[in-house]
């Protein structure tokens, strides 16, 4: 691999690199083995407790619990994706008294901790935790996909807008037409990574008692045994991580795909950094 | 409204601790998660792996798996703790530097290939390059990034409520389970402390976005 960051390595650069990396690799295998031996010391690794996943309730659990978090996921991204266009739409109206108050109401649901949202309407409306979770979800998702779509947007060339309506259509007609499309294909890999952040956090549903995958896994420990909670626990984890990188992957490959396109002439997007999605 | 006025000094304690919480760990977060974008761009193999598969299973991490590690499953395994903010400050700050080592990362990519040509070929080695030319370039494009992280690690403080820790989630529950007539009032006195907190840091990072902008 070359870098503009340092020269093409000499021979000797090579024996520093190559002993660097030789001793960066004993400390990395190093401190796992540690963890390991610990792991090992608490018995964890002993065959009676990685035996439970010979049964198959425990998967049936398990397959609950998953399809639980899915099925949040999938209904609030749904729901997040149409209410954030029409938001985006009301957020860059032309008149005031539309366009200030939308502002304010995504400055407020976008501060918010997803969870104390779901909390509020867990206690505040006294709704089933699915409905809690999957409105948590929408109401601060959809604040997300307008500032993103609105951002994508923005970075359109102004002659866009002003031919659209130039060529006689109504505001609404060129927003739709001729802007969204854009857009939307535009932000498509911020969207998808935030479809990641929604999946991920989903699993705040354990804190307000709804049964997704993190719950079957506490439900689980406490029945079976506490001595099978690590390995429960282990793979769960392993199971939510496999699929957030499988949808992360989905976004960078559209954004590979992407930029190709964008070669053979379209106008480069402008990356918007600050819309970039955070944890 | 009572509620919340009655209540005020319980508000404000949360409120503290909420801020403790983020500025700790934002801080090793930030130093770990440049430490992280370093590893990731430098010529040692080792390093670049480590930090590749850090950043990229913890970003795909739910937060509150870390926080179900941290404080759930460390002290089953011998990690104990006096207190759980340690183990809240544990799993926010590893979480949050692997969004840093990424912001981190795409800063240095968005610093001009001529500006490490140009001190590599007047004969910097790579410590140079990195912390002379590229990294203060690369962190001042990144601080609206950046400071959208923290907003969002304000945010996810939220999750140690649950896990133990009595900060202004945490006490927002307590006060609910106590006040069942006066939810809602309860609850959005917790929202507009939270505010009160993210509100002016989105402020200052569209202000920093727009001079990095100008000055570019």
């Amino acid at each position: 691999m070359t870098s503009v960051l340092y020269d093409v390595p000499g021979p000797k650069a090579r024996r520093i690199s190559l002993i660097g990396s030789i001793v960066g690799s004993v400390l990395i295998l190093g401190l796992l083995a540690w963890i390991i031996m610990t792991f090992a010391q608490q018995g964890i690794f002993e065959g009676r407790r990685w035996a439970i996943f010979t049964r198959a309730d425990v998967w049936t659990l398990m397959g609950n619990g998953l399809s639980a978090t899915l099925s949040a996921a999938a209904l609030a991204a749904v729901i997040a994706f149409p209410l954030g266009l029409l938001l985006c739409l009301l957020r860059i109206s032309d008149a005031a008294f539309i366009r200030i108050p939308v502002r304010v109401l995504l400055e407020f649901l976008r501060g918010m901790p997803v969870v104390l949202m779901m909390l509020f309407i867990l206690l505040g409306f006294g709704t089933s935790p699915f409905i809690a979770v999957v409105t948590g979800l929408v109401l601060y998702n959809s604040a997300v996909f307008a500032e993103i779509i609105r951002a994508g947007i923005q970075s359109l060339p102004k002659g866009q807008r002003e031919a659209g309506l130039a060529i006689g259509l109504t505001s609404f007609k060129s927003r739709m037409l001729i802007e969204l499309p854009q857009a939307i294909r535009r932000m498509m890999p911020s969207l998808v990574a935030q479809m990641v952040v929604l999946l991920k956090d989903t699993s705040l549903g354990y804190i307000v008692a709804y049964g997704e995958l993190l719950r079957a896994v506490q439900v689980m420990a406490d029945f079976l045994g506490t001595q099978f909670l690590f390995p429960i626990f282990f793979v769960a984890a392993a199971i939510y991580i496999a699929i957030n990188i499988l949808v992360s992957r989905i976004a960078v490959w559209i954004e590979r795909r992407g930029s190709k396109k964008a070669a053979g002439g379209v106008a480069k997007a402008e990356p918007e950094k600050a819309n970039a999605p955070v944890p | 409204m009572d509620v919340i006025l009655e209540n005020l000094p319980l508000y404000w304690n949360g409120f503290l601790r909420t801020l403790f919480l983020s500025a700790v760990s934002g801080v090793i977060a930030l130093v770990l998660g440049t430490l992280l974008a370093a590893a990731r761009v430098s010529p040692v193999a080792a390093l670049r792996g480590f930090s590749m598969v850090y950043v990229e299973v913890l970003r795909n991490t739910p937060l509150t798996i870390a926080f179900f590690f941290a404080a759930i499953v460390l002290p089953r395994l011998g990690v104990t703790f006096e207190q759980f903010e340690v183990a809240a400050i544990i799993a926010l700050s590893t979480y949050t530097a692997a969004f840093i080592a990424e912001a981190v990362r795409s800063g240095v990519n968005s610093v001009p290939v001529g500006q490490a040509e140009a001190a590599r070929s007047i004969g910097m080695n790579f410590g140079q390059v990195l912390n002379l030319i590229i990294l203060p370039q690369a962190l001042r494009t990144v601080v609206p990034p950046l400071i959208n992280i923290l907003i969002a690690l304000v945010k996810n403080s939220s999750v140690a409520g649950a896990f133990f820790v009595l900060e202004l989630f945490g006490y927002g529950r307590q006060l609910a389970n106590a006040n069942g007539d006066a939810v809602i009032p309860v609850l959005l006195g917790v929202a507009f402390f939270y505010l009160l907190l993210t509100v002016p840091l989105g402020i200052l990072a569209s202000t920093v976005e727009r001079k990095v902008a100008i000055a570019r």
